[in-house]
């Protein structure tokens, strides 16, 4: 026992240069990041409007987002858009990456190609897409020019189908980056499981499916992390296509806690929504990091 | 008293003057080409006092812009001068001692003499103290027709909302978009808060925006008013533009039957080159109520550390109100200008209908006088969604109408 206390300090005090060096860091996230998350959790309960005061109101400002219609719709929006785009992001994203490692010509050639959408804002992204959707100069006009009159292709300005052109747009942007994260990974696949593979004769696609995939599990944890941060604060590109119309059909919720905020000058009811973002996020990330890294930890 | 009048008055002079530049950034939301003409008088006067206009416009409309205004004065970078519509909006920001008082200015140059209505200075006074001067009347409550719409659709130029709702089969049968309503959210709360004066009265507009009585607000006066913008709803189907000078250029190009707009579409027909009563004609109050609500921009001065910049806000201010400026903007901008003694021979023919009811006091208070931003926008959110959505019915917008109104403060 007392020389397990004795040990400590030493353990403390191993490599004090980096500790050191890492404390203004520390700082910036305990104070940023942590503190300004318990700020605005803490001025939810307020009825803050243009500027923040501690006039507590309970849970006010939570019953009153719940019974938002446009809330509601942002919420389903979000659902809609997140598990499609993470289902679609990743299976083209694979798919693309298997294809490109085919050992084919022009590869560099290609993978700039497909990645060359990501290097482009989400703001330019919405716009060119605003055109290339919009029925009287874009894809519509297009092929109705070629001949077939009837042809309708006008999903921005159809309210049940609206979130499906906005989905376009973000996979057109983000599928570039998921392909070369996986193409990284699947370089990372030792050349000798390959062959061991082939010699046991297993076609391809199922030493993709069964061995590939399951050897790439890290990539694929960061790829999903990555994508569903970008799910949840996805907001510029609907600002820049729709400003979340028509009606409230491509409505998510970072456009409302803006909205909130800013516009109608009540912080309040923005923190509260901003709170339900953060609490979505956190459903989503601590059963992962408890499954991730509280695994390791018992294994190790 | 008198003699230290006279010599802040002459110290004042001096100083104008004498000033070296200084240059003042002043924002707005002035961007349309009416409005950039207008502002554009402003620095010109601004300029001549031998000072420098900044000018910092932001795009995109108030709900845009206000949002910028703020955070930088809230964050420390404010700026010399921006605008706002007075009432609500920067209240917050005058009670925490964020704006400047000019209560010293305005008694000093007579002010409460010669604006007009003087109520206009209510929305700028915070505890009997003023802290923003207002510098033109607009009003909503206007519908504008284009001549050449109903010339090719085959009917005559309608005189009031009812005659204009039977017109518009007529306008779609031509290929003519009835009602030209922008996508902009506050473009449709705009039309339905034109629609409740004219349609139930002044008394029902005062009874739920001041008194936010919910009762009115779910009644039959009220349901009327939602059958109105129901009309509204299918005669604007097929109006596919988001800005508001988008949706008068339709009108303008006789694309459009007619919009209901504030008087500042005026501008914008007359950068057109239109003429009022030939080209277009408009009708205040819809045709039906003649009313006009008194509501405008005004402008606010944040704090300032620097000391040259302090004294040129002053006089930005009284160049802003004086006689001439007045004129040359309020001309441009399609406005009327605030001050009760100035000459206006030039005002058009939908100017002098304004300045009539005016005269007559025929006016009501601006919904944004009356309500937070917080209530308009949430007016914002149904009229958006009532406006895109063909299923949702009057009766169920109206009940979500007098939930907001019930909880407005």
């Amino acid at each position: 026992m007392a020389t397990e206390i004795s040990k400590r300090p030493n353990s403390l005090f191993r490599n004090l240069n980096a500790k050191i060096a890492s404390i203004p860091m520390i700082l910036t996230a305990l104070v940023v990041f942590v503190g300004g998350t318990v700020w605005t959790v803490v001025y939810s309960f307020t009825n803050s409007r243009l500027l923040p005061r501690l006039q507590f109101v309970g849970l006010d400002q939570y019953e009153r987002l719940w019974s938002t219609p446009r809330w509601l719709a942002s919420i389903e929006n979000l659902m809609i858009y997140g598990v499609l785009s993470l289902i679609f992001s990743l299976t083209i994203g694979f798919v693309l990456a298997a294809l490109l490692d085919q050992k084919i010509r022009f590869e560099s050639a290609f993978r700039t190609i497909i990645l060359y959408p990501f290097a482009l804002s989400f703001i330019v992204t919405g716009l060119v897409w605003q055109w290339l959707l919009n029925p009287d100069f874009g894809v519509q006009h297009f092929v109705r020019g070629l001949g077939w009159e009837s042809f309708t292709f006008n999903p921005l300005y159809d309210q049940s189908i609206v979130i499906y052109g906005i989905l376009i747009a973000a996979l057109w942007q983000g599928t570039g980056l998921v392909m070369c994260l996986m193409l990284a990974g699947l370089r990372g696949i030792d050349e000798d499981i390959w062959k061991a593979a082939r010699i046991d004769g297993i076609p391809m696609w199922k030493t993709y499916l069964f061995i590939v995939i399951p050897m790439m599990r890290p990539v694929f944890v960061t790829t999903l992390v990555i994508i569903a941060s970008g799910i949840v604060r996805v907001y510029d590109l609907v600002v820049a296509q729709t400003s979340g119309g028509p009606g409230h059909a491509s409505e998510v919720p970072a456009k409302y806690v803006y909205d909130y905020m800013f516009s109608a000058q009540n912080l309040g009811q923005g923190f509260a929504a901003s709170t339900m973002m953060l609490l979505t996020v956190l459903i989503v990330v601590v059963p992962w990091a408890y499954l991730e890294f509280g695994g390791r930890n018992k294994r190790g | 008293m008198r003699l230290r009048f006279l010599a802040a008055a002459l110290a004042s002079v001096s100083f104008t003057s004498l000033a070296s530049a200084t240059d003042l950034e002043v924002t707005h939301w002035w961007t349309s080409g009416g409005e950039a003409a207008a502002v554009a008088e402003f620095a010109k006067a601004f300029d001549a006092t031998g000072n420098k206009w900044v000018d910092g416009a932001i795009a995109g409309g108030g709900n845009t812009a206000r949002p910028v205004f703020i955070s930088r004065i809230t964050g420390g970078d404010p700026m010399a001068a921006t605008q706002f519509n007075h009432g609500r909006q920067a209240e917050e920001l005058v009670q925490a001692g964020l704006m400047r008082d000019f209560t010293e200015l305005a008694e000093k140059e007579g002010w409460k003499n010669f604006v007009r209505p003087v109520s206009l200075l209510d929305g700028c006074t915070v505890d009997g103290k003023i802290y923003c001067v207002p510098i033109n009347i607009h009003s909503w409550q206007w519908l504008w027709l284009s001549h050449k719409a109903f010339a090719d659709a085959g009917v005559p130029v309608p005189k009031n909302w009812d005659e204009f709702v039977a017109a518009a089969p007529a306008l779609e049968k031509a290929g003519i978009v009835p009602l030209a309503i922008g996508g902009q959210p506050w473009q449709r709360t705009g039309a339905f808060n034109v629609l409740i004066p004219a349609i139930a009265g002044k008394e029902t507009f005062l009874k739920v925006y001041q008194d936010k009585d919910e009762a009115v607000a779910a009644g039959p006066e009220i349901a009327k008013v939602f059958k109105a913008a129901d009309d509204a709803r299918r005669m604007a189907a097929n109006s596919n533009v988001q800005d508001w000078n988008q949706a008068t250029n339709l009108v303008i190009t006789g694309k459009a039957g007619g919009q209901i707009m504030g008087d500042w579409a005026q501008g914008e027909f007359q950068v057109a080159g239109q003429v009022a009563g030939k080209d277009y004609s408009c009708l205040p109050g819809l045709g039906v109520n003649e009313l006009i609500s008194v509501g405008g921009d005004a402008f606010y001065f944040p704090k300032l550390k620097d000391e040259e910049k302090t004294k040129a806000q002053e006089t930005l201010a009284s160049v802003m109100l004086s006689a001439p400026t007045q004129v040359a903007f309020n001309l441009k901008k399609g406005s009327v200008p605030v001050r009760g003694d100035v000459d206006l021979a030039a005002a058009n023919d939908c100017m002098k209908k304004g300045l009539d009811i005016l005269a007559k006091g025929n006016t009501i208070p601006d919904p944004p006088r009356l309500n937070t931003e917080d209530t308009n926008n949430q007016l914002n959110d149904l009229f958006v969604e009532f406006f895109a959505t063909p299923s949702m019915t009057p009766e169920d917008a109206q009940k979500r109408y007098a939930d907001i109104i019930a909880k407005a403060d």
